[in-house]
């Protein structure tokens, strides 16, 4: 009895503290601007079926898409028998699911321990990437203490949320042999079965140890559910949405602004009156709130795997530009921003932007627009877009683009080309063999 | 040229629309290694008889680098002097000589009004090799020859077009090889985002270095690519590596009349 209130108390205060920290991180991400991602929901569906739960994206990088693959399916499945602990931790029962699945009980229980298995060799083989291979796409000026320590945390807190599971049964394989009070017949145990012999004979300390276990797994879950917001392993609750929300356009066209269009407009014809789309004077982005809903939620969606880092040219080339550092600043940024509403709420002017404090000119004016990052993030993150909103406001607001660039649009701007040859020579190519 | 390139004006002067509108682009117009693949690709709509037409000096800049490096107004209004333009000839299908103006004309025009077909050349050369008017004969043989291709970013990625020019390469009978970056993977030349018209950001390298190292691993006598400013890019890497001997920078469209003896 006391064991189900103190669960249930406990139960309580994860799901409390999570529903809040997450509704803070939503609030964040709805102080960005509108933007209309609802067309085509059959694609939409389509997409997030393919890329979010199917991973096609992730397989680029064999090794890590497998590893991957366990534990995302690790995550899915075992959060079955996490539903049956729930059940058991209220009520008091003991397997509940064993009696009406009977046979299939036996299946699930033996595939989630196979699946832990995978799940903990995975998180081994990964932390040694990162720690003892030091793979060169884990590091970077953007991968300082906290980014290493959280990745690290992840995958230990994941290990011995594994190493609680296979022992808890264990114990409770050895309790079922034993004919030990409540503890029936249930479940196949291929893995834990082979870690029994080391455990203790007695069914006292078997049974203390299966209830040890049994609540260090359940009372992990919920803190690991609890430090997600915290984390880039809110990946796995954001992905879905992210990629369902995606851009669908061909990569190569960019938006086109309709408060440019109105003054573009305007100024060809002097007969023209704008629609009021009510939008702000503000052209570009300075500031995360300037930002749409959209690219905020791909900064909390990213879970910095550096995979477009590591294919984008500048960044391998050398230059400060890395497009991993653009999303974690977005993010850090926002966050800077979210916190500030709450301790001293709205018009509230820090003095800080996410152009300058975070993200330098010398970032931005590296980008080729080549779309390898986007193409390489395996939940369709955007950081060119960002990049480009910035550039639009460095121009646009600032009139402070690089010299060799003012050039450029002067000449684009008086003689229709890029270079400084008169217009009158646009056809002289014709003579010219 | 053999014949002469008809204009949009003349055309219009004798009353005449034709199939498809050239859009020849900057570099096309004025950088002395891509007017030499401007008129290749004359020369391949001429061979194949197709009525077609350039803009000559009605033509501007498609507003593609002001875009990329911010400039949106600058953009917008290059864009819809454009539009007036084609809209004045009642063009309905265009093809370009460069990924970027197809991009731009194909993607970023229609919300500004601008509605039309666009295909860029390699695409165009796809279709007349599929329809048997292009063949691989009658000119130099690149027999045996390892031609690799590199993938401009705004055809490839883009706008998912990785097929039309690796099909012009297929009918030569060469030994093609890929780099190891190509295709969605492939690496960018370094001129995209206005880059063409600005000095690199310090790092420890050029992006065309590391990309001509990419062409030298493969072991490739011939690069192909289908945009100007990648054709830039690769020759300069070309000269800065000393393979000028060894490796030849050649548009899809020079290759194609090349092989068919243009």
């Amino acid at each position: 009895m006391i064991a189900q209130a103190i669960f249930i108390i406990i139960l309580g205060a994860a799901v409390y503290l999570f529903t809040k920290n997450a509704g803070k991180v939503r609030r964040n991400i709805l102080l960005g601007k509108d933007v209309d991602r609802t067309d085509q929901p059959a694609l939409r569906w389509k997409t997030m079926a393919k890329v979010a739960l199917g991973q096609t994206k992730m397989v680029k990088r064999p090794v890590a898409a497998v590893m991957h693959f366990f534990i995302y399916m690790g995550f899915i499945i075992i959060n079955l028998e996490v539903l049956e602990i729930m059940i058991d931790g209220v009520f008091g029962s003991h397997r509940i699911f064993s009696g009406p699945l009977g046979g299939l009980y036996n299946l699930l229980i033996g595939s989630f321990e196979v699946l832990a298995l995978l799940v903990l060799v995975s998180c081994v083989v990964f932390l040694c990437r990162r720690n003892i291979v030091r793979l060169k796409r884990f590091s970077g000026t953007e991968m300082t203490q906290w980014p290493k320590s959280d990745a690290n945390y992840i995958l230990c807190i994941e290990i011995l949320l594994m190493t609680a599971f296979l022992t808890m049964n264990a114990a409770d394989y050895k309790l079922q042999l034993l004919h030990f009070e409540h503890y029936v017949k249930a479940g196949s145990f291929p893995i834990s079965s082979l870690i029994a012999p080391i455990l203790p004979g007695s069914a006292s300390a078997l049974s203390v140890l299966e209830r040890g276990c049994w609540w260090f797994h359940i009372v992990g879950i919920l803190a690991f559910l609890n430090y997600l917001p915290y984390s880039k392993h809110f990946h796995i609750l954001l992905a879905f949405p992210n990629v369902y929300y995606s851009n669908l356009n061909p990569k190569g066209k960019f938006t086109n602004m309709a408060s440019v269009t109105n003054e573009v407009k305007a100024m060809l014809d002097p007969s023209f009156v704008p629609e009021n789309t009510g939008e702000p004077a503000r052209f570009g982005v300075k500031d995360v709130t300037d930002l749409t809903w959209k690219n905020l939620m791909e900064a909390y969606t990213c879970t910095e795997c550096g995979r477009c880092t590591s294919v984008c040219p500048a960044n391998i080339t050398g230059k400060l530009l890395s497009p991993r550092k653009i999303m974690m600043d977005t993010r850090d940024r926002v966050t800077e921003v979210g916190n500030n509403l709450d301790k001293h709420g709205k018009d509230y002017d820090d003095g800080k932007t996410l152009l300058d404090t975070y993200i330098s000119r010398e970032e931005l004016w590296a980008c080729t627009s080549c779309n390898a990052c986007t193409e390489a993030c395996p939940v369709n993150i955007n950081p060119l877009e960002i990049i480009t909103e910035m550039r639009r406001y460095v121009v646009m607001e600032e009139s402070q683009a690089p010299a060799s660039l003012n050039n450029m649009f002067g000449n684009v701007e008086n003689n229709g080309a890029p270079w400084k040859y008169s217009q009158a020579d646009r056809f002289n190519w014709a003579d010219n063999e | 040229m053999d014949q002469k390139i008809p204009t949009m004006a003349q055309m219009a002067a004798e009353g005449k629309e034709p199939e498809i509108l050239f859009w020849v682009g900057c570099a096309g117009s004025f950088d002395e290694r891509a007017q030499k693949i401007t008129r290749d690709i004359c020369k391949i709509l001429q061979h194949v008889g197709i009525s077609y037409a350039i803009l000559g000096t009605e033509e501007s800049c498609t507003g593609d680098p002001a875009k990329r490096a911010g400039n949106e107004f600058l953009f917008q209004m290059m864009a819809m002097n454009n539009i007036a333009v084609l809209d004045g000839y009642n063009v309905k299908k265009i093809v370009t000589g460069c990924p970027h103006c197809f991009n731009t004309i194909k993607n970023e025009y229609p919300g500004l009004g601008g509605n039309y077909e666009v295909i860029h050349h390699t695409q165009l050369i796809q279709q007349l090799i599929d329809e048997g008017k292009l063949k691989a004969q009658g000119g130099e043989s690149f027999k045996g020859k390892k031609i690799t291709f590199h993938d401009p970013c705004y055809l490839g990625r883009g706008n998912s077009v990785y097929e039309a020019p690796r099909a012009a390469l297929e009918v030569l009978d060469a030994e093609l090889v890929e780099m190891k970056r190509c295709r969605s993977n492939g690496l960018c030349c370094g001129a995209g985002g206005g880059q063409m018209f600005k000095e690199p950001e310090a790092g420890k390298k050029d992006i065309n270095i590391e990309r001509i190292e990419d062409v030298i691993t493969a072991k490739a006598q011939v690069v192909a690519s289908a945009c100007p400013f990648c054709m830039t890019m690769l020759t300069d890497g070309v000269k800065n590596q000393n393979k000028e001997q060894e490796i030849k920078v050649l548009d899809i469209a020079e290759i194609t009349v090349k092989a068919n003896g243009l």
